[in-house]
């Protein structure tokens, strides 16, 4: 231990569920750095809820393994942040223990789920955050709150301690003020890892380079179509000029399969997860039932009192989708629709460097604004698809609607998480 | 062969622990029988939220040696899959295992058939899964207090085997299993003496009527039993004209019958999905690199051709590897010298002695039962001297007294044959005659049993060291000079 720091945050906006007043840290390249971690990312010795009464009281004994790679170069790790129960929502009000409130405005969410750790980044609380992506959980709240935030390509970070919701989608990954930050925090948590067999040994050792001159960027028309607000979009076109004019040229292109991007990725989704949130039953850890019922019993009494309604609802929907003879038309459907959203990234790319359009299709909901599921879920229409393709994909602000931030996103090749960090590099540095 | 009206049709799913180091998807340690509770365990095989499984290649290449031993397809790319369900032993709620993709399809075991001669049992496939943790309940299941969990067994490897419904009797399911185990040993993937290495279930029909399975068997005597139970309780209710439902039953091991389970088990949906966190297997090139050891069959068409044996002593002691190890080291001194005779009282007589004392062959030493054959081969001590000899020396050594040779025991209790020493068989001879004159009557009068008798009041009276053929000799003589 190099030494510890004081973290005593006013805390306004409920962006953490745990801090650590006291907190050691090594030397490194984070040596001494403010670390914030997701609460879905295992911690030792801290607590970590998911945001859910399911594991209330749950304190791991191991790291996640991006724990340990931070702790190895220094970092600072001060608290837990708030998150959708499970991972599970697109606005942090999944939360059992209460909303995160975005800190541009207060009135409305941060977006999610990893809206605490946007939050305290936005905030200025820490300098960096661990979030997780499932279908758009960092890049998401990176675009409410007007910080980057960047989804690796699946399999350059390691998953092992990250408590699964759906396992095939989601990667860990970094989000900070800037750029620079979320390109050293990638460069701390990329590489294999033995313990997770779907990580790949592609370590990120980058300097963000802001030269994009001769760089191809594709604009799908999908992203400024039906149902994303026109001045979200038209912020986000001026962003896209600002680019051609550091030298980059635009191609239009389009991802038909996207019209099943939303319905591959909630089946997928729900599916793994009514399996993976299956072990939670109140038997090995969070609260146990005071009860002298049998086992089934008592688990359904935990199970339906414990675990919050949008995560009662994707377990059911998973486990219905899972169902004999449902499987080959939901689960095995939607990972043939993945295929073909690949497929189509595959053929953009043949042509293009780099995707950009829109994070979100709108600016921060208000609170409590997307109150019917199906349209929360349609919010992540323009996030879940570099999710289903594994590609990566960063979103960086790029200029406010209605005095809210809007996000950039930049989408990539496979593996080519550098390029888009470049891209997002360069705006950063164009409009700074 | 046309099967007869009541045929028995039996089919087999084996679950046999592999005996690797590490468990599947972790590293903790699988020797943990005589550890205590949750001692042997650790993030992944607790299944603590966020811990991934990661592959242990040891124990597929075990399995691949399985399969390529009995003559299964490795397919080119197999998969894990989640197996949906709750339990308080599965940490996960659900088990990793393997579903549409196995590691292998295919291939056979070659049993005796009840008939006599080989029969080939057909395998559907064999795959690779995780054993769930244990649950020790206290008092009965039903009525006990509360059950404790233990996670020490969770994630041991397994394989699957599973048969074609090939087998014709019960008696048939106990030899493919017999034949497996020895497959398994002979492979050194498996050790059959640990507790619970070994657990089957069993689908048994009656040709014409719904199978029914049977489930929770643990040993391999169990399964002989376990069919038999089934196939008296399925004929007596056809005969009855009873329609036999299609159901699960557990074997109660105790008590040797089948239960009804609860119909709540039978709507189990396992929900199964490929694992994520795990990546496709593709292994087949590593097949190349497996060399198999001699297995059942080449080493007993070798004892014969090797050691003379006969078919049935040489099935017998190559069914099971330690057995087959054990005849080797007797014999190896004197291969061609020793054998016919160790062959006949290792696979017929030490056995049954083992057998009846529930005693196991480690407890003997292969030198033990060396001194007994030479004295035997030297004609130094009868046949039933020899068995003699043989309890002594096996209850010695199962009740862990100071083991004497088999050398020593013919002297301590002066069990030599007494050929050369006519003087004390003369002795009984003429004793025995004299307190039977009614044999010795019978004798004059033609009667064959006479002379048989008289030999077994001499044996008794000179302890069976009397060499038979001596003794019918000179018994024989005594009784024509009585007639002079």
């Amino acid at each position: 231990m190099a030494g510890e720091i004081t973290f005593n945050p006013d805390d306004k906006y409920n962006a953490f569920l745990a801090t650590c007043r006291k907190a050691p840290h090594g030397s490194g390249k984070l040596a001494g750095v403010a670390v914030a971690v997701k609460d879905n990312i295992s911690t030792m010795d801290i607590e970590t809820t998911c945001a859910s009464k399911i594991l209330k009281g749950y304190i791991p004994p191991y790291d996640a393994h991006v724990i340990g790679l931070l702790k190895a170069e220094g970092a600072a790790i001060v608290g837990k942040t708030n998150m959708d129960e499970f991972g599970m929502g697109t606005t942090t009000e999944n939360s059992a223990f209460g909303p995160t409130l975005n800190p541009c405005d207060t009135g409305r969410v941060p977006g999610g789920s990893s809206g605490g750790s946007a939050a305290a980044v936005a905030a200025g609380m820490v300098q960096m955050a661990l979030g997780s992506d499932t279908g758009g959980s960092i890049r998401c709240p990176a675009s409410f709150c007007g910080i980057a935030g960047l989804k690796p390509s699946y399999g350059r970070v390691s998953r092992y301690g990250l408590i699964a919701y759906s396992n095939s989608l989601e990667q860990i990954g970094p989000l900070g003020k800037t750029v620079t930050d979320v390109s050293t925090l990638m460069g701390v948590i990329a590489g294999h890892d033995r313990h997770d067999t779907t990580s790949l040994d592609k370590p990120y050792n980058h300097i963000p380079n802001a030269d994009i001159r001769g760089l191809k960027i594709g604009i799908p028309q999908e992203y400024f179509g039906k149902g994303v607000d026109t001045n979200v979009a038209d912020v986000v076109k001026k962003a896209i000029g600002r680019l051609e004019e550091l030298g980059a040229t635009t191609v239009p292109c389009s991802i038909p399969s996207m019209e099943y991007a939303l319905a591959a990725y909630y089946v997928t989704c729900t599916c793994e997860a009514s399996s993976n949130l299956a072990r939670f039953d109140g038997v090995r850890y969070g609260p146990a039932p005071d009860t002298k019922k049998s086992w089934h019993d008592a688990y359904q009494e935990v199970r339906s009192t414990a675990f919050g309604t949008e995560v009662r609802r994707r377990i059911m929907l998973g486990t219905f989708a899972l169902s004999s003879g449902y499987y080959g038309k939901y689960y095995a459907k939607a990972q043939a629709a993945r295929e073909n959203i690949k497929a189509d990234f595959n053929r953009i790319f043949k042509d293009v460097d780099v995707i950009a359009g829109p994070t979100m299709p709108t600016i921060a909901f208000r609170l409590k604004e997307k109150s019917d599921p199906l349209s929360m879920y349609l919010a992540d229409i323009l996030t879940v698809p570099a999710n289903l393709a594994g590609i990566p994909a960063i979103s960086v602000p790029c200029g406010k609607s209605d005095g809210m931030p809007v996000g950039l996103q930049i989408m990539g090749r496979m593996f080519e998480d550098e390029r888009v960090v470049d891209v997002a590099y360069a705006y950063e540095q164009e409009v700074n | 062969m046309v099967d007869a009206e009541d045929q028995v049709i039996v089919g087999l799913e084996v679950h046999c622990q592999l005996d690797t180091k590490s468990k599947l998807f972790c590293g903790c340690s699988t020797d943990y029988r005589s550890d205590g509770p949750n001692t042997h365990v650790c993030p992944i095989c607790l299944g603590l939220p966020g811990a991934m499984p990661a592959l242990n290649k040891r124990a597929i290449e075990y399995a691949m040696k399985v399969a390529k031993a009995l003559n299964c397809e490795i397919l080119e790319e197999s998969e894990f899959s989640r197996k949906n369900y709750f339990y308080p032993d599965l940490d996960k709620a659900y088990q990793i295992t393997q579903y549409d993709k196995p590691l292998a399809e295919g291939g056979y075991v070659e049993i005796e058939s009840d008939e006599g001669g080989e029969r080939k049992i057909r395998l559907t496939r064999i795959h690779v899964e995780e054993d769930p943790g244990r649950l020790v309940h206290m008092g009965n299941v039903e009525r006990g207090k509360y059950s404790l969990v233990d996670y020490n067994r969770a994630g041991i490897p397994l394989i699957e085997i599973v048969s074609e419904p090939d087998m014709r009797s019960p008696k048939e399911a106990r030899k493919f299993l017999n034949k497996l185990r020895a497959t398994l040993e002979y492979l050194n993937v498996f050790d059959s003496e640990k507790e619970g290495s070994i657990r089957v279930d069993a689908n048994i029909s009656i040709k014409g009527n719904e199978r029914v399975e049977v489930k929770n068997i643990t040993s391999y005597k169990g399964v002989e039993k376990a069919l038999t139970f089934e196939v008296t309780r399925q004929k007596n209710l056809i005969r009855r004209g009873q329609k036999i439902e299609r159901e699960t039953r557990h074997y109660l091991e105790a008590r040797g019958v089948t239960q009804a389970g609860r119909s709540k088990e039978q709507e189990n949906d396992y929900r199964y999905f490929p694992e994520p966190d795990l990546r496709p297997l593709r292994v087949k090139s590593w097949l190349d690199g497996i060399v198999l050891p001699e297995l059942p069959d080449a080493r007993r068409e070798r004892f014969i051709v090797q050691y003379g044996c006969s078919l049935n002593h040489a099935r017998t002691l190559t069914g099971e590897l330690k057995l087959a190890n054990f005849f080797e080291k007797v014999v190896a001194s004197d291969k061609s010298g020793l054998s016919p005779l160790a062959s006949t009282w290792i696979a017929d007589t030490l056995i049954g002695e083992l057998n009846y004392r529930d005693m196991s062959l480690d407890k003997v030493e292969p030198a033990a039962i060396t001194g007994l054959v030479l004295l035997l081969k030297a004609g130094t001590i009868t046949d039933k001297s020899g068995i003699e000899v043989l309890r002594v020396l096996l209850d010695q050594r199962f009740k862990n007294e100071s083991a004497e040779t088999a050398d020593a025991i013919v002297k301590r209790l002066n069990l030599a044959k007494t050929a050369g020493d006519s003087g004390a068989i003369t002795m009984a001879i003429e004793e025995a005659i004299n307190e039977n004159p009614k044999a010795l009557d019978d004798y004059r009068s033609g009667k064959a049993g006479a002379l048989n008798f008289l030999v077994g009041q001499v044996m008794k009276k000179t302890r069976g060291k009397a060499d038979p053929a001596e003794l019918n000799r000179m018994l024989t003589e005594a009784l024509k000079n009585k007639e002079a």
